[in-house]
């Protein structure tokens, strides 16, 4: 126990005299937690509309007034519909909605007339919700032109445009649909997840790099005390920015903490230990930081992007969702917005718990296995 | 004499590669014992094994009464090593590194107050003990991992060609420290590829291409094969293995 | 000449003697492009949802299997209790609730406006409002179907075209996005890493005395790094034509000309890097902080930059990425030709030079 100490001792010392592993481990982080959420905004708002309007009717300019007055919208006109295409080409605009030359004529006179709307698809999701809206606008003004031309039609007009059901509903856990409330505790794993996967596997490989690990391994010190000693830093460590992150989200984001602070650091306390040892597992394989440095990288990158913390995991094909059981930071992104924004408790985590205490037991068993002292 | 190392038939291969080849040999309590041999000639692969850092692929051998198979933390407790390349922590100062070594090896908190400040003293390097290694001269550095290597009073000090690269006079201050500790009843099993220090040596043996060419003081085999000096013995001998091949 | 092509060997043998850092370069273009292919997607399938059904009446009955089969949701837990809704959020980790109130069906008749309420986790919002209005359409699309619409007078149809991507896939989205950062990360990275090696390691020093110009030796160096970057590209770009039928709508000199000024420029960046620091581990964590973080997050990749408040929108002019993927779109989906593009070729040609300019003169300091 004496000995780990020592370790600890040392390895808490040459973190603090390090001049690149400060800023790493103290400014970086933080920068990413305030950055991040203003950055990482899939709101979809602030949609650049171009109306072509060919008719020039009444009509047609108050339908242009709805869409000027939409929050969604930033509207801009042309004249020519190659225009507006060209103008889409070249990603100025994401869409554009062509009003055809005797629109009010035909409505009056047909019944019936069409608008052109086309949209730039690329950002499927982006383009669905912009058609949405569109046709919502849309939709209101048509029946504002209908109890407006036939006041008698009224009633039974809308309720033939159908809404006899009412469909009410309501947003829980986050009222005001708060993008960075969902944001904020995804980023606080990430920011752990980086401290215990990236340093603590380079630290390892570093010893192994200037040869001092060799010093160590002809002293009677056993495999089990030096990597407690060199891992148990940056478990202290992530856990202390674990509780500065969730602070600074407390204060800057204003982020409701409706579950226990006690079960996420429990939870957190856990995942560390899988993800050091993943950390650990990474340093046995690679003989340079390089090496570990881009080893971790890859893993990080798939993780991160199959968490769940971007992109809903319920959107991923079946086998994909398979291979989330296997992402420690999928378990840990989604039991840190259960508890946090949704007040689960323990039995609500229980599951998740388990799997992530087996795959740590694993990881560390494999981590440890592979490490020698001796060739 | 009671033996504080002794090998027999002692064998490393990498795959087909034998880098060393069936060596026996004892060295005894006290004994200054030189390994020679050119870069790759399986000096370092020995002592390897010896310390612990490395299974043998065949042979046997005790260190400090040891078996190297079943004892390895035994033997550990017992021996100092020093690296060839320097393995001290840059970042840290003298006296931390000092202290940290100690703490590894189970020493109390007041045996290292006294043993770092012993060291200080002996190295003269009080003045410096709160500076960082990496500002030190890379003799002052050598000097300090020797003092390392034996911060828990080892009975065998293994050093792996502790003087490359250092000036010749702190070669000698060096070769002084390694009398005193010798003085002390310290067993030290030191390889090296300059000559000349072969001859400050009590016994050394000559290793080529994994082998034992010559083993003995250097006075008694200088005179066997008679010949001015180790250096030529070692040109003869090396010259011969490799016309061989 | 021929020195310079010695250099330019020794270079290639130093990337393809480590094996495991060139797998991960080859490799991670092919995993992100097939993640992103198959399995991150924005589009929602299969969200797990729970119901409680106060009426269990045949309309009722028939909306909730209208709901479950759409392939939007999943019946995740069905209540017996209002009161366990809280729970199935907690818990059972469901997405939305649909709550239908007793006598729905009477009320459904009557047209007395029955009254279903969607319940939605929000926290996570887009997924919520997604949900909200998926659910919303089919439950009207049921009432339009039993109660027939009549058809009304003045209507506007509005004719919606998806253009560039018609089946709306989310490949087409990433797909610019992981060029421009495998070009990043090979280009920039890994040059600024191997050039500071050879600072740390001492070995620039010989090269420096030697008798080739200061600019042939980093040329010599970056040469392998443009053949690695190109052969990325084309990978990305064969799988993204034959797996993801993505099309390459523009001319295809043009996207791979663009790619080389964009690897250029990214080079630029890593020499520029290189010049400035002395250890490989500063250089590899400039690299993430002020090379990679940026690429991904201000470029418009993954996140749309006109969401950002003004300051990171600011700073995202000066990230090369985001006006390449303003290229690599417009030359692959939209068919775009220089007469679209060239505001964005000009800011990254102007991005190389400025860069190429700055570092060239800091490594003339260093040598005086």
């Amino acid at each position: 126990m004496k000995t780990i100490l020592y370790i600890i001792q040392k390895e808490f010392r040459q973190i603090f005299r390090n001049k690149t592993m400060l800023p790493i481990l103290f400014v970086m982080p933080f920068l990413q937690l305030i950055i991040l959420p203003f950055a990482a905004d899939f709101e979809i708002k602030n949609i650049r509309l171009t109306i072509v309007d060919m008719d020039q009717s009444t009509l047609s300019r108050q339908l242009n007034s709805h869409f000027e007055a939409s929050p969604f919208f930033e509207v801009t006109y042309q004249l020519d519909p190659g225009q507006a295409a060209d103008r889409m080409q070249s990603n100025d605009i994401d869409l554009y909605l062509e009003i055809p030359s005797r629109f009010e004529y035909r409505l009056l006179k047909e019944q019936s007339a069409p608008l052109h709307l086309t949209i730039d698809a690329i950002n499927g999701a982006k383009a669905g919700v912009a058609q949405a809206y569109v046709q919502s606008i849309v939709r209101d003004f048509n029946r504002e032109v209908i109890s407006e031309w036939t006041p008698q039609l009224q009633p039974r007009a809308l309720a033939a445009m159908g809404q006899p059901v009412d469909i009410t509903f309501q947003n829980w856990f986050n009222p005001d649909m708060d993008y960075n409330t969902f944001m904020v505790p995804g980023i606080l794993v990430l920011l752990v997840t980086m401290i215990g996967g990236f340093l603590s596997g380079m630290n390892v490989v570093k010893e192994k790099e200037i040869g001092t690990i060799e010093q160590i391994n002809v002293t009677p010190i056993r495999k089990y005390q030096f990597i407690i000693g060199k891992l148990l830093p940056f478990w202290i460590l992530a856990l202390i920015e674990l509780a500065i992150g969730m602070t600074i989200g407390k204060i800057i984001f204003n982020i409701p903490f409706v579950g226990s602070i006690g079960l996420i650091f429990v939870f957190a306390s856990v995942y560390l230990l899988l993800i050091l040892g993943l950390g650990l597992l990474i340093s046995t394989f690679s003989n340079t930081q390089q090496q570990s440095m881009f080893l971790t990288w890859f893993l990080m990158v798939i993780f991160i992007l199959m968490s769940g913390l971007f992109t809903p995991i319920e959107s991923m094909p079946h086998w994909a969702q398979v291979l989330t059981w296997f992402n420690p930071i999928a378990y840990f992104v989604e039991v840190i917005r259960m508890v946090m924004l949704k007040g689960s408790g323990w039995a609500d985590v229980r599951g998740s718990f388990i799997s992530i205490s087996a795959f740590a037991v694993v990881l560390n068993a494999l981590a440890v296995w592979n490490y020698r002292k001796r060739s | 004499m009671e033996q504080a190392i002794w090998a027999e038939n002692l064998t490393k291969k990498f795959g087909s590669f034998t880098a060393v080849d069936a060596i026996s040999f004892t060295v005894g309590q006290g004994e200054i014992f030189g390994f020679l041999g050119a870069n790759g000639a399986g000096k370092t692969t020995a002592m390897r094994m010896l310390s612990g850092l490395s299974f043998p692929t065949s042979g046997k051998a005790r260190v400090a009464g040891f078996d190297v198979y079943k004892q390895p933390e035994l033997i550990k407790r017992h021996i100092g090593y020093m690296s060839q390349k320097f393995s001290l922590y840059e970042d840290l100062t003298v006296q931390e590194n000092i202290r940290f070594y100690g703490g590894i090896y189970g020493l109390s908190g007041a045996e290292i107050r006294s043993k770092t400040e012993q060291l200080l003293q002996e190295l003269d390097l009080e003045w410096i003990a709160k500076s960082q290694v990496q500002s030190l001269p890379l003799g002052w550095k050598q000097k300090l991992a020797f003092s390392v290597a034996q911060v828990h009073n080892p009975s065998i000090v293994f050093l792996d060609e502790p003087t490359g690269g250092v000036d010749p006079i702190t070669r000698r201050q060096f070769w002084e420290m390694i009398y005193r500790a010798a003085d002390r009843g310290v067993t030290v099993f030191v390889t090296t590829h300059y000559m000349d220090e072969a001859e400050y040596c009590d016994r050394i043996s000559i290793m080529v291409d994994g082998r034992i060419a010559a083993m003995g003081s250097p006075g008694e085999l200088k005179r066997d094969n008679n010949v001015p000096s180790i250096n030529e013995l070692f040109v003869r001998l090396a010259r011969h293995t490799s016309s061989n091949m | 000449m021929k020195t310079f092509w010695a250099f330019v060997k020794k270079e290639t043998i130093h990337i393809l003697r480590d094996p495991r850092t060139l797998i991960i370069l080859i490799g991670m273009p092919i995993a992100q492009v097939v993640l992103f292919g198959f399995a991150i997607t924005n589009e929602l399938n299969d969200a797990r949802i729970a119901i409680f059904d106060g009426s269990k009446d045949p309309v009722t009955i028939e909306i909730a299997d209208r709901l479950t089969s759409s392939g939007f949701f999943q019946l995740a837990v069905e209540l017996k209790d209002e009161s366990q809704l809280e729970q199935a959020f907690r818990h059972d980790r469901v997405k939305l609730a649909v709550v239908f109130p007793p006598e729905f069906q009477d009320h459904f008749f009557r047209e007395d406006s029955p009254q279903i309420q969607l319940i939605a986790d929000a926290t996570d919002p887009n997924t919520a409002t997604t949900l909200v209005a998926y659910a919303s359409a089919i439950i009207r699309q049921y009432e339009q179907e039993k109660k027939g619409s009549a058809t009304l007078p003045y209507a506007i149809q509005t004719e919606v075209r998806m253009r560039y991507n018609q089946e709306l896939k989310s490949v087409f989205l990433f797909v610019p996005g992981v060029i421009t950062i495998i070009l990043m990360l090979v280009s920039a990275m890994m040059t600024s890493i191997a050039l500071t090696r050879e600072k740390e390691l001492g070995t620039m020093e010989i090269l420096l005395v030697s008798p080739l110009k200061p600019a042939v030796i980093v040329m010599g160096k970056v040469i392998p790094y443009i053949a690695l970057g190109l052969a990325n590209v084309a990978i990305i770009l064969v799988l993204a034509t034959t797996v993801f039928h993505m099309p390459i709508r523009g001319s295809l000199p043009l996207l791979i000309a663009e790619s080389l000024l964009f690897i250029l420029t990214s080079l630029a960046l890593g020499i520029m890097i290189s010049s400035r620091v002395q250890t490989q581990q500063v250089a590899l964590m400039i690299s993430l902080m002020a090379l990679m973080l940026p690429t991904i997050l201000l470029s418009g990749f993954i996140f749309p930059i006109e969401n950002m408040p003004w300051l990171l929108r600011a700073i995202s002019h000066i990230v090369p990425a985001r006006w390449f993927i303003v290229i690599v779109k417009g030359v692959m989906l939209k068919g775009a030709g220089m007469a679209v593009i060239w505001k964005e070729t000009l800011v990254l040609v102007f991005m190389t030079l400025v860069l190429i300019g700055g570092s060239v003169r800091s490594f003339k300091l260093r040598l005086e």
